[in-house]
């Protein structure tokens, strides 16, 4: 496969681009996308290459950019949104849990709602309370909507190619703190990463650790930490929250015997407990030497101060201190 | 209505605290200092400053993401928002917070707000408490021109007209809704406009002159303090530095720019009052000099001021 190194930012555009000079109907609409290029630069020139026809800066109102995509994708156009952060998906949420969701089923399978709303989401920016939060849980919660997270350049592509070219509304989260990290990326222009697969990003015998999005990384960090001290770490990246593909999951702790799963939205009512039940509802249970352990974001909102951010969300020591504990260390 | 000396002076003060504040905030950003974001009013120091003092003992206020000016002119301690910036525990919020969140409901400041239009609703609310109350009391809305978009401007102001509450809902037009120019982004001249489809009076007033704004929004509290009902006010002003930390500004000309920083509302209310012979220049020298010393002190403040303790990070979810 050719390759060619770039930012995750520039990773979601080039899906974006491609899809875009495949498909006319697809459009991109969001506050400051155009010109600008998004408060994260992410389309910088998908304007000047597609002009204001398709790529639609809209005023601030984010109920009508979730409402104006519903209706546009039930009646034929495939809109791509970009709320500026994550966050203000809770001004579009009427329109995405109540009719963009909901249409197919509740009109009895006859309409289709191509949409992908991409949400950065996350802390570790100073941003404070209102432009940090990490609401996929919220999302998965909602029948008829999918939920991606990338965590490489590499699948923001392929995954996010996959969400455009799904006919309903899927949900896709970027992690601010991963828009400059680079990788490589296949160049090939149909390069795609299936929805509900889950990828083993690290190979291991002792515990399996779920995690995605920037807490992967310090998974994956804690992971080389222990490995030194003989702890052998599998680390499962499940890449779509919703529908999750939970096999993989199952088939590795199967192998393992223990279970961590890492993120960084807050504990309560994250997606740590639906995976950990998954787990304990399987045929894994009965090969359990550990109870399944979450970590996840404290349950408090992100504060501004620096360190206090930091305090907020699980750290490299807190996930080996989680591996230790299963590992009875 | 002509105003006391000593109201322009401390007027005066207020808005060169704001841009001195606000200079010293680029600054600590440019050098890394702190972290986030910040969204600087630069310019717009007339709006800010001028409306808040144009208030009685006891009025609410609610401020938008770019509200140093505004929460300078409400009154606000600027060793303790100075603090805030950097996150320090003597910080109006603990540092919690930051520069998009500063806030003291004690006082009656129901803080800058992240959400773009957030300060609406929960200003309708404020409004509804003075009412249910008997309080006497107002409430000062701020927004942008681009937060008018928002199904919250509207859904307020209508619960605002039809209940009368006491809450004037002041829109600091400055051109841009970050990148994107008015004229893209509404089908109006006048924000003011608006306030027909709410049956109540809508005024624009020149956003970068300290003393229309002022008589603007005293007139208007008194009649809204009536029990009247809101009023809308369109500030026409224009802000000099970026949207925020990282701008290129390449949606507008330095001309336009130039132009606008000709209308300096600082420099324009210290004619005035050399003008009109209230203080000699040496005075106003005086005064500027002051506030420089002032800022200096909030930043010592600041940095002298204890970092908040790890603990910290878990308290005060709930009441
Ligand atoms: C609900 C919401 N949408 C978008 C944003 C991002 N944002 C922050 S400020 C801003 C522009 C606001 O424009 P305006 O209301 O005119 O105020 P100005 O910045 O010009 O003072 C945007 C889009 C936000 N913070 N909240
Ligand atoms: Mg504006």
């Amino acid at each position: 496969m050719e390759m060619k190194e770039m930012t995750y930012k520039d990773a979601i555009k080039l899906a974006m681009s491609e899809e875009m000079r495949k498909d006319e109907n697809i459009i991109f609409i969001g506050e400051d996308i155009g010109l600008y290029g998004g408060a994260f630069g992410v389309s910088v020139g998908m304007f000047e290459e597609f002009g204001e026809e398709r790529v639609r800066d809209t005023p601030i109102s984010e109920a009508v950019i979730a409402g104006a995509a519903a209706g546009a994708a039930a009646t034929g156009l495939r809109p791509i949104c970009e709320m500026m952060f994550g966050d203000f998906i809770t001004i579009a949420m009427d329109n995405l849990v109540n009719q963009a969701a909901k249409m197919r089923y509740m009109f009895g399978g006859k309409a289709k709602v191509p949409m992908t709303m991409r949400l950065p989401f996350g802390s570790g920016t100073g941003a404070a309370a209102q432009h940090t939060q990490s609401l996929e849980a919220w999302l998965c919660h909602v029948p008829g909507l999918k939920v991606v997270s990338a965590s490489t350049p590499a699948e923001a592509k392929g995954l996010l190619k996959a969400a455009i070219r799904d006919d309903n509304p899927v949900c896709f989260i970027e992690h601010k703190l991963l828009y400059k990290m680079k990788g490589e990326v296949p160049v090939d222009d149909e390069y795609i990463v299936p929805l509900g697969v889950s990828d083993v990003k690290r190979e291991g015998t002792d515990v399996t650790i779920v995690s995605y999005g920037t807490m992967l990384y310090r998974v994956l960090e804690a992971a080389e930490a222990v490995a030194k001290e003989g702890i052998s770490v599998e680390v499962i990246d499940p890449r779509t929250l919703y529908p999750m593909d939970t096999a993989t999951i199952i088939e590795s702790v199967k192998k393992t015997g223990r279970a961590i799963v890492v993120h960084e939205a807050c504990k309560t009512g994250g997606l740590g407990g639906e995976i950990a039940a998954a787990i304990s509802e399987s045929e894994a249970f009965d090969f359990l030497d550990a109870p399944v352990l979450r970590l996840g974001g404290l349950d408090t909102p992100i504060p501004y101060n620096r360190n206090l951010e930091a305090a907020a969300i699980p750290t490299v020591d807190k996930i080996k201190d989680a591996i230790y504990k299963v590992m009875n260390r | 209505m002509t105003l006391a000396k000593e109201t322009l002076v401390e007027m005066y003060l207020r808005m060169n605290h704001a841009r001195l504040f606000e200079e010293k905030v680029a600054w600590f950003f440019s050098r890394g200092m702190v972290h986030g974001t910040t969204h600087l009013s630069v310019g717009e120091e007339a709006s800010g400053v001028a409306s808040c003092m144009a208030l009685e003992e006891g009025d609410l206020v609610s401020l938008t993401h770019r509200g140093h000016s505004q929460a300078v002119g409400f009154g606000l301690d600027i060793n303790r928002m100075m603090a805030e910036l950097l996150g320090k525990e003597t910080g109006y919020c603990k540092g919690k917070g930051g520069s998009m969140h500063i806030a003291d409901i004690e006082s009656g400041n129901l803080g800058a707000n992240g959400i773009v239009g957030g300060g609406f609703c929960i200003s309708a609310g404020a409004a509804l408490t003075q009412q249910y109350k008997k309080t006497g009391k107002v409430v000062l809305c701020f927004a942008g021109d681009g937060a008018t978009n928002e199904g919250s401007f509207h859904e307020a102001l209508n619960l605002a007209s039809i209940w009368k509450l006491p809450v004037i809902f002041f829109i600091e037009n400055n051109l841009y809704a970050m990148s994107t120019p008015i004229e893209k982004h509404m089908n109006i001249q006048d924000i003011a406009d608006r306030a027909k489809s709410y049956g109540i009076p809508g005024i624009v007033v020149d956003g970068n002159d300290p003393l229309e704004i002022y008589e603007t929004v005293a007139k208007a509290a008194q009649e809204v303090r009536k029990g009247k009902g809101p009023v809308l006010i369109e500030s026409k002003t224009y802000r000099w530095l970026g949207h925020s930390k990282s701008d290129a500004q390449a949606y507008r000309t330095k001309e336009e720019l130039a132009e606008w920083k000709l209308k300096d509302p600082i420099k324009r209310l210290r004619n005035f009052m050399i003008d009109n012979k209230m203080m000699t220049a040496e005075e106003m020298d005086k005064l500027e000099e002051q506030a420089k010393q002032n800022i200096e002190a909030a930043v010592k403040f600041a940095s002298d001021s204890p970092e908040p303790p790890i603990e910290s990070v878990l308290e005060d979810v709930y009441a």
